[in-house]
């Protein structure tokens, strides 16, 4: 097994959070397909409405249902929900109340945003509970996914996204709601679950990195991996570059070795050192995090299907497969 | 591509509120703290409101904190004739600031009996909509003190940078809305038209509410509702003259983005919808671009020129810097790619590009550096 290995040999509900503009979606679908690797099934599932899985995969938005958007490397399907708050109230209260049509007509009225509205909490705590209803599903005795895959609301919303039991506490001290909520937080707070953090090597991600950390450990929620998206290469970083040596090089591959040129080269060369040199001061604060760092790959070219498979291999070199 | 002109649009003095919106992490925050500065060197009394600065920022401006009050930014005056420029910096406290609508248009006892209100203190503090009605709120109360020329608003990390736009109607909307009313008295509207025709689906309702989520909060939320109403008149209007505001033309928005496909598509969003509801849009600020000091040298070329180093065991460091110039070059070449995406949909928008910077900013001369950024005109 990989030095850093991200194995969590008995995670089958990943949760993928990051700051905003890190590619967590990008990462999660990638972890999706990393997953379902060799004939597994997985789950992908988004919860904030931004239909980012339809965008990132070139699909038109993704219904409340689950559809087969990937097929896995050696075979394996990857499936997406988009969860939506009021369909699965709706599916909530049809599996307690037997509402039938009203329901519908309900929905019309906005009665379904109101109630959501109204009880802030029970948004989340409906998403959550969607959530936890697919990682448990079974059907003829066996698990219909063997790993469920969130693209998470970002660092700085995760925590009361995934703390639901509090959410909900001045809400409902008994009742559905409150059994609900318990029982997210039960799957959430198990070894059953692993949150990973996406960051890039930029001061601020690997500060909210930290920051997300520190309140998912106080929640006591079990954090997964720290994902270091769009690594580039750590280059020249220790070569002593003068502007005499780049000109000679110049000269022998036959390019103009002009003043501006060889110094515009030159200051490229020093930009990118002290990019590096932080980039390397970032890293050794992600390592102190105590959890497994796995890097993957800056793609020069954007993301792209051959892009998303490059990521997922990645995931799985570094150990991640579906227990 | 026309150039956003933000010189102009800082010392102009009909300018008075600058909007600051776009997806998270893309630098509206700095942005904004950058613009700030610049307008309070050229002169003009100027407040920056930011909603979920990092510490880093606030360090930036030597504030230790900041809070729901405007606080000085030292170091910071006037450069050129007009020395009279201040930075004044603050944090939306949206819990207090709820607080002050309250105390603002009721008397003590009644306040206290609302803030007692258990329904009161989880919206003012973790309502879905309470984060953007209150900077909108907040931002009000600034414009009203009349204090300040120029009143910089960064907006909330919101799931979607329309969020904003909407919430404050939203959230009014709720708080006015017939259905609120419905259920908290339902007797009173049983007999009208559509609604009798509903009564039997909400009446349904309103038994599986109250199961669910209880009397009690549906009684907290009747007793808030009732407090508030007869306080200030309906939320809705109150929600409409903050959205009246940023329409006048002393508001200039501000879109900004970074070059990544989601940021600039989120921006062309945002672009779009400001265009469509007749808002001052003032242009887009593309942050951290990346540009190569030698243009002419391609990434194919410098690749070619690499390999045939390597080939011939020559210079190893001259290969690996134009390895490095080449991977440059074609990031450079992905961001022209994904910002003609947003000046081709709107070649109108005026644009301004920031380059991009290894480190944050961590003082008052890395803001002005941005400043100086935003404000280049080639």
């Amino acid at each position: 097994m990989p030095e850093d290995s991200i194995a969590f040999p008995q995670a089958r509900l990943h949760i993928v959070t990051g700051k905003g503009g890190t590619g967590k979606t990008t990462v999660a679908a990638a972890l999706a397909l990393a997953l379902a690797a060799g004939g597994r099934r997985t789950l992908l599932v988004e919860v904030e409405g931004r239909q980012g899985i339809a965008q990132l995969l070139g699909l038109d938005p993704l219904p409340y249902a689950e559809r087969p958007v990937a097929v896995a490397p050696e075979g394996g399907e990857v499936r997406a929900l988009a969860v939506d708050a009021e369909e699965a109230l709706l599916e909530y209260l049809e599996m307690f109340y037997k509402l039938g049509r009203a329901g519908r007509v309900l929905k019309k009225l906005g009665a379904i945003d109101f109630a959501t509205t109204i009880a802030p909490g029970m948004r989340d705590v409906l998403l959550t509970g969607k959530v936890k209803e697919s990682v448990t599903r079974a059907d003829r005795g066996r698990r219909v996914y063997d790993a469920v895959v969130v693209d998470a609301p970002p660092t700085g919303r995760v925590g009361r996204f995934l703390n639901v039991n509090s959410e909900v506490a001045g809400l409902a001290k008994v009742g559905p709601i409150k059994n609900q909520a318990d029982g997210v937080m039960a799957v959430l707070r198990s070894p059953m679950t692993a949150i990973h953090v996406v960051t890039l090597l930029e001061e601020m991600p690997v500060q909210e990195t930290a920051d997300a950390v520190t309140e998912l450990a106080g929640i006591g929620l079990p954090i997964g991996a720290v994902l270091v998206n769009a690594v580039r290469g750590t280059s020249l970083v220790d070569a002593k570059v003068t502007q005499a040596e780049l000109k000679r090089g110049l000269a022998a591959a036959g390019l103009p070795t002009d003043r501006s040129t060889v110094k515009g080269l030159a200051d490229e060369v020093s930009d990118h050192v002290r990019r590096v040199a932080l980039e390397q001061r970032l890293r050794s604060e992600l390592t102190e995090l105590g959890r497994p760092v796995v890097d993957l790959p800056f793609l020069p070219e954007g993301m792209s299907t051959d892009g998303l498979y490059e990521l997922a291999d990645v995931l799985r070199k570094a150990g991640v497969r579906a227990p | 591509m026309t150039v956003l002109d933000i010189e102009a649009l800082l010392t102009d003095p009909k300018t008075r509120i600058i909007v600051c919106c776009g997806s998270g992490g893309v630098g509206k925050t700095t942005t904004a703290a950058a613009l700030g500065l610049r307008a309070a060197e050229a002169g003009r009394r100027t407040v920056v409101l930011t909603i979920d600065p990092a510490r880093r920022l606030a360090q930036s401006m030597g504030l230790s904190e900041l809070d729901n009050v405007p606080r000085r930014v030292k170091g910071v005056g006037g450069t050129g004739e007009d020395d009279s420029g201040e930075l004044h910096a603050m944090m939306l406290d949206m819990k207090r600031t709820f607080d002050e609508v309250v105390l603002a248009h009721t008397d003590a006892d009644r306040a206290e009996e609302i803030f007692a209100n258990p329904f009161y203190q989880a919206m003012s503090s973790s309502f879905s909509g309470t984060q953007e009605y209150m900077a909108m709120e907040k931002l009000s109360q600034l414009r009203a003190a009349d204090e300040w020329d120029l009143i910089i608003v960064d907006t909330p990390p919101s799931r979607s940078a329309l969020d904003f736009l909407d919430a404050p109607q939203n959230l009014a909307r709720f708080l006015d809305g017939r259905l609120l009313k419905l259920l908290l008295a339902p007797a009173k509207t049983g007999g009208r038209g559509m609604l009798k025709m509903m009564s039997a689906s909400f009446g349904l309702f309103s038994r599986v509410i109250t199961k669910i989520l209880g009397t009690q909060l549906l009684d907290d939320v009747s007793t808030f509702v009732a407090a508030l109403d007869s306080m200030f008149g309906g939320f809705r209007e109150r929600a409409q003259r903050t959205y009246d505001l940023l329409k006048t033309p002393g508001t200039a928005f501000v879109v900004v983005a970074a070059p990544e496909p989601d940021a600039v598509r989120e921006a062309s969003y945002f672009a779009d919808r400001l265009i469509a509801e007749g808002m001052p849009l003032a242009g887009l600020v593309l942050n951290r671009v990346h540009a190569t000091e030698v243009p002419e040298l391609s990434a194919a070329a410098a690749l070619a020129a690499a390999e045939k180093l390597e080939r011939a065991d020559g210079s190893g460091v001259t290969a690996e810097v134009l390895r490095m110039h080449a991977g440059l070059s074609r990031l450079v070449e992905r961001e022209r790619r994904i910002a003609a995406g947003f000046t081709t949909a709107h070649p109108d928008v005026p644009v301004v590009e920031v380059p991009a910077e290894a480190e944050d900013v961590h003082d008052l001369d890395g803001l002005r550096r941005v400043g100086a950024a935003l404000a280049t005109k080639d």
